[in-house]
């Protein structure tokens, strides 16, 4: 199970693709996944709403709203990621904050995303010193807990990295996700300190949307990630948004 | 187990917050560590406490009050006297002083009422330090002129549109806006609330209101009251009248939540009463939840109490029993409101009114010769058109 994250990587650049769970529905997230892989997506964060994502700008926000409104509970999404996993064979995670998580309860929480075949958690409002929260659970259940590493890390870049797995989720810029014009971060030297203690994959988001930034960005990380420029094209598609991710994903792909 | 950790109350509190910030509340954490024994900071902080703000403040004892409801010996812990008319001033000036000290050129801030929010403009202004503040929208109406007076006072006012837009959207906003402007911004959180270190520096700034009141009690009683009163939301006027109490077993400590139009009704605030154990905006602490965990929208007639969470510490003396937890309704605020106007001359802001209820109904259950404290957080004027409002009267100010 856990080579699927590692597959994602695997002698070549990884392109991550986050979309909203529900937005506008549960049936349109799981086309729009199969859509996805089919176009080229290497791997895939399954954003499980919550209603305050302080991480968060303003387009996920809004998408969280709309699928929190739908109706949509982590049961539901549980049920879908099943279903989808009998279809499809790329890496799933979840990207939630960790009231939802500790409010289902972690020893059961954990246990369905390893029966549901997710490979890995990211959680944003979970720093190193805290995951002591659910290590042990997944652990236990073979679901790998993705760590941050950000402009402001500093001294704590190696201390995080060091026993990162997964992959590490390298935030461009400060501030919350969001399409942005220009990423100026010193990313390469980032990456260098995070390279000196493991061989565990660098993805980098928030903020990216356009080939040329995510060309710029694998110079040096193994991977990007994009979200809002996603969850926008879903925003102003609805449910006919599939063809429109699928020329997305192939044109951030080539 | 958990007490290892830092920033811990039991199993509350905690820093669960992105990575981003991180290394901003480390730095936060020792820099007020490094000043806060400092002597030219607390000198600093002490003259303004005592040349600015109005330190100390009175603890007045309520004659007609006492004698209208015949039990304790009722006293008024005056926090309404402070310049900006709350306790707010006590944190923020220790807050933005510290800001300074660090370095920062600007300050942000959440406020519900407003009064948290003016008096961190205030304190930026005095002290020459940026501002801007973010008041859920809800709210900027509901308190028009704390908006008004905030711009006067040379602060930027962000109106948030997110979510309930209330209190803890502007708490969202605040935090959102941090992430980006760590380098030379302090958030000055208004509450014992949010990730460590802040609800230890927000309870260590407000505690000078018991450290003062205890001195004041037992110079005019000769002995220490059997309770102290106080209203919360987050809980920074209840922590800071508590504090320098809880070893004083014998004094019942008494946090007063907001039950909007009745705990019975989804309409209310109190995290403690009705709320689940739960990790949000950098705390594990009680909050109003759903049942699949996502944060409940809340009611108060009271901006300053409308918040779905409560501080980490109160949770902590709640679960170990040190304090005891009751819930006043709108309609009971909005009578003490007027009862201690009529009753006293004072005007209370209606977060403390709910402190004022719940003190009238209890204060026969004690004998006449002991004495109650209730914290009056802050002044009502903020509130007079609200309650014209809520009485059926609307006024053009």
């Amino acid at each position: 199970m856990k080579d699927r994250i590692q597959n994602a990587f695997d002698n070549k650049k990884a392109f991550i693709a986050f979309l909203s769970a529900g937005d506008p529905d549960l049936s349109s997230t799981e086309k729009f996944i199969l859509e996805m892989e089919k176009a080229g997506a290497d791997l895939i964060e399954i954003g499980i709403p919550f209603s305050d994502p302080i991480a968060d700008g303003k387009v996920i926000q809004e998408a969280n709203l709309r699928a929190l409104n739908g109706g949509v509970t982590v049961d539901k999404i549980f049920s879908m990621v099943q279903k989808l996993r009998a279809k499809v064979q790329i890496p799933l995670v979840f990207l939630t904050y960790l009231n939802p998580v500790f409010h289902y309860g972690y020893e059961n929480f954990f246990a369905k995303c390893n029966q549901a075949g997710i490979d890995g958690i990211i959680i944003p409002d979970l720093p190193f010193e805290e995951a002591d929260e659910i290590k042990e659970y997944c652990q236990k259940y073979e679901t790998e807990l993705i760590q941050f590493v950000a402009p402001t890390s500093g001294k704590r870049i190696q201390k995080i990295a060091k026993d990162a797995k997964g992959f590490i989720y390298v935030v461009s810029s400060m501030g919350v996700t969001g399409v942005r014009s220009k990423v100026t971060t010193d990313l390469s030297s980032i990456i260098k300190e995070i390279k000196k203690v493991t061989k565990t994959p660098c993805a980098v988001g928030f903020g990216i949307s356009t080939p040329e930034q995510a060309r710029e960005i694998e110079k040096t990380a193994d991977g990007v990630i994009v979200g809002s420029a996603i969850v926008k094209i879903i925003e102003e598609h609805g449910k006919d948004a599939a063809p429109h991710l699928a020329e997305y994903v192939k044109l951030m792909k080539e | 187990m958990n007490s290892t950790k830092k920033g811990r109350y039991g199993i509350f509190g905690g820093q669960y917050i992105p990575e981003t910030l991180m290394n901003e509340v480390n730095k936060l954490e020792a820099a007020y560590e490094q000043y806060k024994n400092d002597p030219k900071f607390t000198a600093e902080l002490n003259f303004l406490l005592n040349n600015y703000a109005g330190r100390p403040s009175l603890l007045y004892f309520a004659k007609n009050m006492t004698e209208n409801l015949s039990g304790a010996r009722i006293y008024l812990k005056r926090e309404d006297l402070n310049h900006t008319g709350s306790h707010k001033i006590n944190n923020v000036l220790g807050q933005a002083l510290l800001a300074k000290y660090m370095g920062k050129t600007r300050v942000i801030a959440e406020t519900g009422a407003g009064q948290h929010g003016v008096a961190t403009a205030t304190a930026a202004a005095l002290l020459g330090l940026e501002c801007e503040i973010f008041m859920g929208k809800e709210d900027t109406i509901r308190q028009a002129l704390n908006v008004y007076r905030m711009e006067l006072l040379g602060a930027k006012v962000h109106a948030v549109t997110t979510g309930t837009m209330t209190l803890k959207d502007a708490v969202n906003e605040a935090m959102r806006e941090w992430t980006r402007s760590v380098d030379d911004t302090l958030y000055v959180l208004g509450s014992v609330m949010g990730p460590h270190p802040f609800p230890m520096i927000v309870r260590d700034f407000q505690s000078i209101i018991s450290k003062e009141a205890r001195e004041q009690i037992l110079s005019s009683e000769g002995k220490l009251p059997k309770a102290v009163i106080a209203c919360v939301g987050g809980g920074s006027n209840a922590m800071g009248a508590f504090y320098n109490f809880i070893n004083d077993k014998d004094v019942q400590l008494i946090g007063v939540e907001a039950a909007g139009r009745g705990l019975n009704t989804e309409l209310h605030a109190a995290s403690i009463a009705k709320g689940k154990l739960g990790i949000f905006h950098g705390m594990k602490s009680y909050f109003c939840q759903d049942d699949c965990g996502q944060i409940a929208p809340v009611y108060s007639i009271s901006a300053g109490l409308d918040y779905p969470g409560i501080g980490p510490e109160h949770a902590h003396l709640y679960d170990s029993k040190r304090a005891q937890y009751a819930s006043v309704t709108d309609d009971e605020a909005v009578d003490a409101f007027e009862y201690l106007s009529r009753i006293e001359g004072i005007i209370p802001a209606i977060e403390s009114a709910h402190a004022v209820a719940y003190a009238r109904k209890i204060a026969k259950n004690f004998c006449k010769d002991d004495s109650i404290i209730i914290c009056l957080s802050g002044r009502g004027d903020k509130d007079v058109a609200a309650i014209a409002r809520y009485r059926g009267k609307d006024l053009s100010e």
